[in-house]
């Protein structure tokens, strides 16, 4: 039987899912998160969407599933999968660069380039140095590994008095 | 105790998975115990935290084994529907939380040695399986830099701080010499590349460990002291019962209760 579905392109499923955003940092959509993966539409015109969770407990995961099927209904598209994908492990690095410049302007400083796993043992006993996202000084210092949400840090900025937070880079 | 049952692949590989899932839900719901009882907000939000991402790699690891044993469960059944006897977790893992220090020095030692296993494992042949651990291990690499500092700052700290940090490792070093049992399931999986070669990172570990406790200014216990042993075919402290009851009550009184 003909299915109205296929009236859908890849493209366009692309453009829906850029409208759900990361609930938890509302400025990021789940494109820029590196969270939506690919976007597959079969020949019965089933769309498959492939998300991966960031971090294993992330609880704003469930909501993202959530939302993205939420969207597809919105769009009128009945025959649909959201899968979580676990093949590739999720990395800050796939977040895009406009995504981390949207982070900063938010408030929390965005995550470096990551580190390879040689230098982990032997980089135990440094801090690294992450600049305050509001006035850019160095004078910052770690106070937490861990923050409010899993993905975050805790720093303190000694030159503007500010506490702010920082997306770990993993 | 003898496990001379010959298993399959596929009962090994569920079996190898159940015990690194048991491992990190026991020990996530332990760290959980903390919640709203930290010393301070910034090591309450750690440690639930670092219990969230263990929870979070238990419930992928039950789930992929749920999938792998295809009987239509899932992994809700594992950490809910099993009495203690059938988990196989660590006895490290299910030790009462005890105070800071305590909790602080099992960390260290749990999260040291998974950080070697895991260097192993994410290479493991199974893509899915691997992907899996690729992401557990990011994070295993914060609770191992967590639970190192501390370690020192505790250790290299007052006379109280020390003495206390100390006595949680001469109590929990009976319950390392488990870390390195092996047994049937762990060959097979190493046979079929998917499992690690415990005894290839041992020294490493115990270096690793030495040279942090000498750095805290604590001693190193006797590694050739009593061990215990038996977790991995299901026997346990008397612990892991009370805890269970606790964690597995609600849901065996609501079995089909479900999220509206």
């Amino acid at each position: 039987m003909p299915n109205t579905q296929t009236l859908h392109t890849e493209e366009q499923i692309w453009d829906y899912i850029r409208e759900v955003t990361d609930p938890e940092i509302p400025v990021l959509n789940i494109i820029e998160m590196g969270v939506a993966r690919s976007v597959d539409i079969d020949h019965s015109g089933k769309v498959t969407v492939k998300i991966t969770p960031t971090y294993s407990g992330c609880p704003a995961m469930n909501a993202i599933e959530k939302m993205v099927k939420e969207k597809l209904e919105e769009k009128d598209i009945e025959d649909f999968e959201v899968k979580l994908d676990f093949s590739e492990a999720w990395t800050t690095d796939w977040m895009t660069d406009e995504a981390k410049v949207k982070l900063k302007d938010y408030g929390i400083a965005p995550p470096e380039k990551s580190v390879n796993d040689d230098d982990f043992l032997k980089s135990l006993s440094g801090t690294k140095i992450v600049p305050c996202p509001f006035c850019d000084s160095f004078e910052t210092e770690l106070q937490s590994q861990f923050g409010s949400t899993a993905c975050k840090s805790q720093y303190f900025c000694n030159s503007c008095h500010q506490p702010f937070e920082h997306f770990k880079c993993i | 105790m003898n496990t001379t049952k010959e298993l399959s692949v596929k009962e090994s590989k569920i079996a190898y998975l159940l015990r690194l899932a048991d491992d990190r839900l026991i020990l996530g719901q332990r760290m959980s115990e903390w919640c709203g009882h930290g010393p301070v907000l910034e090591e309450d939000l750690a440690l639930a935290n670092m219990a969230l991402d263990l929870i979070g790699h238990a419930s992928s690891l039950y789930a992929y084994a749920a999938e792998i044993e295809d009987e239509g469960r899932d992994e809700d059944h594992f950490a809910y529907f099993r009495d203690d006897y059938e988990f196989t977790n660590l006895q490290l893992c299910e030790l009462p939380k005890g105070d800071f220090a305590f909790t602080i020095a099992r960390q260290f030692l749990f999260s040291s040695f998974s950080y070697y296993q895991y260097q192993q494992l994410k290479e493991a042949k199974d893509e899915q399986f691997a992907g899996m651990i690729d992401k557990h291990f990011k994070e295993v690499k914060y609770h191992l830099r967590h639970s190192r500092d501390w370690v020192l700052k505790l250790g290299d700290g007052t006379e109280e701080s020390n003495k206390r940090m100390q006595d949680a490792f001469d109590e929990l070093w009976m319950y390392t010499g488990e870390l390195f049992y092996i047994d049937g399931v762990d060959e097979m999986m190493l046979a079929e590349g998917n499992g690690a070669d415990l005894l290839s990172f041992k020294d490493e570990w115990k270096k690793l460990v030495e040279d942090t406790l000498t750095e805290a200014t604590l001693s190193v216990p006797d590694w050739d002291q009593f061990m215990m042993t038996g977790s991995r075919t299901g026997m346990h402290t008397e612990h892991l019962g009370h805890m269970l009851a606790q964690m597995q009550f609600l849901r065996r009184s609501h079995p089909d209760a479900d999220w509206k």
